[in-house]
């Protein structure tokens, strides 16, 4: 063999390791960043699983909002000086502080939302009559937090720093005297959105999002369904049944913002549906997932081997009833597939749920399927929007709840059709 | 006048139609005993035949009271407040009627006798139209299952005509997909004619310049806002550009890595992995963008020597193409493998080597689907809206430089409706306008690609 036919061949083999070699980088680039994506929120995030809290003794006069029987007044228990309360009793850890503005800074170490929060906890508890006092855990503030976590340095100068030179020593003093320390954050998975971050949760957000994928499935499902099959099996070829499958391809590749915009000027202004509800939010949710499901669904009707059909045919079933009782419930794990795919994308969306409104703040757990809510990728939005530290790692340890359930949708379709594939 | 809420009619209409349904079963059964005729078919169909014919005219009926009742309850009392207070401006007056119907439903306290009054009358004219939607929902559905039942006659073809019913119904839903294309251009199109009314469409179409900041009060010294669509869409093709040149090589290669060498249990897992960065919600790609790629690419460019916007259309644009790699892999995955083997093997046949075949018989073979599937990337790239809101600026520039910051389309549609604005605002309206150019913009691409992918189907069936 000579020389330049050797050089040839090796040449050509060269341009084989080439592409190899670049294939492998993508697919090594592609999960890099799948890693680094996650990694670095994960790192970000679990910090927000513990919460700063410091315990303390406040003397309370239960007689004050308790009726003779024991039991709560409400109103009587609403216009008890909690914050006060609360404020006067750790001033008591610290009694060298006494000037009216040194006391303000004092108390800004601790949640301004310390007094509604031990409201909630003498609530539940029974208390004997008259004059008790109570050891509680309550929060600090969000700086305080911070910087008990180490992400406030105290090398960055006093002015640029979002906890000063004092606070910082109340606060190491309150650890050294062991009644300050990090403690698994129960509110985040119990409360409902809130300008403090020590008081915010996911709960509203999680809440919301289940009651507008509920509408999703509900609205979208059976239409899919039965759009399906009656594109398989009904429809006749013709200009009419084309235009259809013109537009359910299309519909797929609508960007959906333009579904929000849809559901804006729709339903909202149009039918007076009201704002930031999870019903508009499902509706709207519904017809974008649409496409998908149908897709999904007529690729696995399709995926029966007509024989099925024209057996149930043959023995005289009409049309209907082969679709209904013989293709129908064969088609069902891939139909569940598809939707657990398209719920998947569904819970994911934000952008379209921006333009009906259901980014508003909203403090309570909503209640019904009209009631302002929140969804929990429009929490993350907001959250990582907002300009306290503690919100970031509250966003981020939200983007892991729901990264990680969208995984597991996920992994259950892949499983669902693994199980249920047959090889007919 | 006691209240009929939504769900108390439906059970009942449920229980009315399931009563219609046991019913015909029954009396199809005597009827046939009476005159000793079989049924022509099963007692059960026309048992559904009634169900069907009570329960899904009045559930339409239901749906339909439901979303209109209220609207025109709130039509009237508008014009009653209207009436009363005829000096005050329309968005006052339903400020007004706002707080009627908040007292109405108990959630604000007045002292205000008029609006009192007023509420009072919404809670009695509210009540009156629920309890005349139950009604109307019961009667009908009773009458149409008595009749039905009525006229079922052994001779009747029941199946074929719950057959035929449910065909139509399934007809419907498949019209859905029609009727929802069909809102969406009379509802963009509806609103963006009121804005061209406004202003000029041409001016809107080729203007260069973008600041839609209008006056919020009327006495406010402001500019007037201009409307040039020009640097917005720059700013949109500027960051999918830079999404295309990460997303195509990466999505390309890695598609041609898993279709033709890797080792088919090395494809089980990293087919899935990568499924799992497309199914990554946007707003955690608009995390990672804005909190971590942005500062990383400035504090870079800042080591270098260049200027670097926090904001960049570079740290925009580069998640938004990692956020299309598996888009792009997996379309091209599909296209790849759907190229007969024959083709494979007649190359490898006259001696060409695996790199050869793939860049000089696939490739070329399976280009239509490949165009086919960049161009709905770029369709997604375009309409993409979550990572460019967290990431990306609000100013219009019209600018090439990526390290700029830029806006786009669908930030600015973000921005303009988000917030309390009137609905008939200009900057609301304007909204609406580029919302109608993104749709006629994705729209095309969409078309195109989905006929030219349908053509390389067409070729190798």
């Amino acid at each position: 063999m000579d020389i330049n036919r050797k050089n040839f061949t090796r040449s050509r083999k060269r341009v084989e390791t080439r592409l190899k070699f670049y294939g492998l980088t993508s697919i090594c680039f592609s999960l890099l960043m799948l890693a680094t994506l996650l990694i670095s929120i994960g790192l970000n995030g679990y910090t927000a699983l513990q919460q700063a809290y410091f315990k303390i003794s406040i003397p309370v006069d239960a007689s004050e909002f308790t009726s003779e029987d024991g039991n709560i007044l409400k109103n009587k228990i609403n216009l008890y000086d909690w914050d006060g309360t609360v404020n006067r009793s750790f001033n008591k850890l610290f009694p060298e502080v006494k000037s009216r503005d040194d006391r303000k800074k004092l108390f800004s170490i601790i949640s301004s939302n310390s007094g509604y929060d031990f409201k909630e906890i003498v609530k539940k508890r029974s208390l004997d009559k008259g004059k008790t006092v109570l050891t509680v855990w309550l929060s600090l503030s969000d700086d305080a937090d911070q910087y008990l976590k180490g992400r406030l340095s105290k090398d960055i100068p006093e002015k640029d720093r979002r906890i000063s030179n004092q606070e910082i020593k109340w606060v190491d003093s309150l650890v050294e005297r062991k009644i300050a320390q990090l403690k698994f954050n129960k509110t985040f998975f119990t409360a409902a959105d809130s300008r403090e971050p020590e008081s915010a949760g996911i709960l509203g957000a999680v809440v919301g999002s289940a009651l507008t994928l509920t509408i999703t499935i509900l609205f979208a499902l059976p239409l899919a369904v039965m759009a399906s099959i009656y594109l398989e099996y009904f429809a006749k070829p013709g200009k009419v049944t084309d235009f259809i499958e013109v537009n359910i391809n299309n519909l797929a590749a609508v960007p959906s913002i333009v579904f929000g915009l849809l559901g804006l000027s729709v339903f909202l202004s149009t039918f007076g549906l009201p704002r930031s509800a999870p019903l508009v939010g499902g509706l709207v949710l519904g017809l974008m997932t649409l496409p998908t499901i149908i897709i999904a669904t007529r690729a696995s009707i399709r995926s029966i081997p007509p024989s099925i059909r024209e057996a149930a045919l043959g023995l005289g079933a009409s049309k209907m009833q082969a679709a209904m009782h013989h293709v129908l419930p064969l088609a069902t794990p891939g139909i569940l597939t598809g939707t657990i795919i398209g719920m998947a994308q569904a819970l994911g969306e934000t952008a379209p749920l921006l333009m009906i409104g259901m980014v508003a703040f909203i403090i309570d757990v909503p209640s019904s399927f009209t009631s302002s809510a929140t969804a929990m990728p429009v929490q993350i939005f907001m959250w990582s929007d907002s300009a306290e530290r503690a919100f970031y790692e509250r966003s981020s340890l939200a983007i892991l709840f729901l990264v990680g359930f969208l995984i597991i949708m996920n992994l259950i379709a892949v499983v669902l059709r693994k199980k249920f594939e047959k090889r007919w | 006048m006691f209240t009929l809420p939504l769900s108390f009619v439906f059970v009942i209409l449920v229980g009315v139609s399931l009563f219609f349904f046991y019913f015909s079963k029954k009396s199809i059964v005597q009827k046939s005993a009476q005159i000793g005729q079989r049924s022509k078919t099963l007692s059960t169909y026309y048992g559904q035949n009634a169900f069907l014919w009570s329960f899904i005219p009045s559930c339409l009926i239901l749906i339909l009271i439901s979303l209109a009742g209220p609207n025109y309850v709130d039509q009237i009392f508008f014009a009653r407040v209207q009436e009363l207070n005829p000096k005050f401006n329309d968005s006052f007056i339903s400020l007004i009627l706002s707080k009627v119907i908040n007292v109405a439903n108990g959630k604000i306290g007045t002292d205000d006798q008029k609006i009192l009054t007023l509420a009072n009358e919404y809670k009695i004219a509210t009540e009156k139209l629920y309890f005349y939607r139950g009604l109307v929902v019961i009667l009908c559905a009773s009458m149409l299952g008595l009749l039905v039942s009525y006229l079922q006659k052994p001779k009747t073809n029941a199946r074929d005509k719950v057959e035929t019913f449910i065909i139509n119904l399934f007809f419907i839903s498949a019209v859905i997909a029609i009727l929802t294309t069909a809102s969406i251009i009379l509802s963009l199109l509806f609103e963006a004619l009121k804005f061209f009314n406004l202003y000029n469409f041409f001016e809107f179409l080729f203007g260069l310049h973008w600041a839609p900041n209008v006056a919020i009060r009327t006495d406010q010294v402001a500019s007037d806002g201009s409307f040039g669509m020009i640097p917005v869409l720059a700013g949109t093709l500027l960051v999918s550009f830079i999404a295309m040149c990460v997303a195509i090589p990466v999505g390309l290669y890695s598609a041609i890595y898993l279709a033709e060498f890797a080792a088919p249990k090395i494809r089980d897992y990293i087919k899935p992995t990568l499924e799992i960065l497309a199914g990554i919600p946007t707003v955690v790609y608009g995390y990672f963008a804005a909190l971590t790629a942005a500062p990383f690419f400035r504090d870079v460019g800042g080591s270098i020597g260049l200027s670097v916007s926090s904001e960049s259309a570079l740290a925009a644009g580069a998640v938004m193409g990692i956020m299309i790699i598996p888009f792009i892999s997996s379309l091209s995955d599909d296209v790849i493998r759907a190229v007969p083997q024959s083709l494979r093997d007649g190359s490898m046949g006259l001696g060409a080597t695996k790199a050869e075949t793939i860049y000089r018989v696939i490739l070329p073979a399976a280009l239509p689907g490949l165009v086919g599937a960049v161009l709905l990337a770029v369709s997604r790239a375009i309409g993409e809206t979550m990572i460019v809101v967290m990431a990306a600026g609000l100013s219009a520039k019209l600018t090439a430089n990526p390290l700029d910051s830029v806006t786009t389309v669908t930030v600015q549609i973000v921005s303009l409706l988000t917030g309390d604005t009137e609905f008939d605002d200009i900057k609301t309206l304007s909204a609406f306008g580029l919302g109608l150019a993104l749709f006629f913009f994705t729209l095309i691409l969409n078309v195109i690609a989905l006929t030219v992918s349908r053509r390389l189907s067409e070729r190798y069936e």
